[in-house]
């Protein structure tokens, strides 16, 4: 009974995980302006990462593989923001300022 | 599931290739690329986890600090060329 709860957790798990990472997939490709795009990549990065590896987690039990995606989730969960912050910055520096208001609606 | 998952994942990385085809400055290229580290990380994950074959996390865990040092990289040639001379 246990492992068909977990089985049926780590499915939904597994599959918002994905969604979440196609819409934020979707989300880089249709916002505006590279700063607001910014925001969809992290999203998509912290949230739909960290879904799919609790996903994954869930169907490893406890061994040595749920000790390697926790490891992967905890780079994931420090490397994604730093990165994010980094491009922002760069962006910054070398001159890129973000769009006031959206050219579509005028 | 698991063929799901992957299915949605390579999805996602097909629409960050568009954005870096798409994409006007450097950076929204560094970002998509950034992007598709992180999705092949978890496309290498559900995998290993679709065969049985629990080594692909090595790979996945090595894959994720690879991504994020090149994104570094590519950053710092950048700004180190074509940086504002007035910023700091």
């Amino acid at each position: 009974m246990l492992d068909m709860l977990l089985d049926i957790l780590s499915w939904i798990l597994l599959l918002g995980g994905a969604l979440f990472l196609l819409t934020g997939a979707i989300g880089v490709l249709r916002f505006p302006d590279f700063y607001s795009r910014l925001h969809a990549v992290s999203v998509c990065d912290t949230l739909g990462a960290g879904m799919v590896l609790l996903g994954l987690m869930l169907q490893g039990g406890l061994t040595l593989v749920t000790v390697k995606l926790m490891l992967i989730f905890y780079f994931m969960v420090f490397s994604g923001p730093t990165a994010v912050h980094a491009l922002a910055e760069a962006a910054q520096v070398s001159g890129l300022d973000p769009v006031e208001d959206d050219p579509e609606d005028g | 599931m698991y063929s799901i998952a992957t299915i949605l994942i390579l999805v996602a990385i097909a629409v960050g290739l568009v954005r870096a085809f798409r994409g006007p400055t450097l950076f929204d290229r560094v970002m998509a690329g950034n992007m598709i580290g992180t999705l092949t990380v978890l496309l290498v994950a559900v995998l290993g986890f679709m065969n049985g074959r629990p080594e692909f996390l090595d790979i996945a865990l090595v894959y994720v600090l690879i991504s994020f040092v090149s994104t570094i990289a590519v950053l710092r040639v950048y700004v180190s060329r074509h940086g504002d001379p007035d910023s700091d």
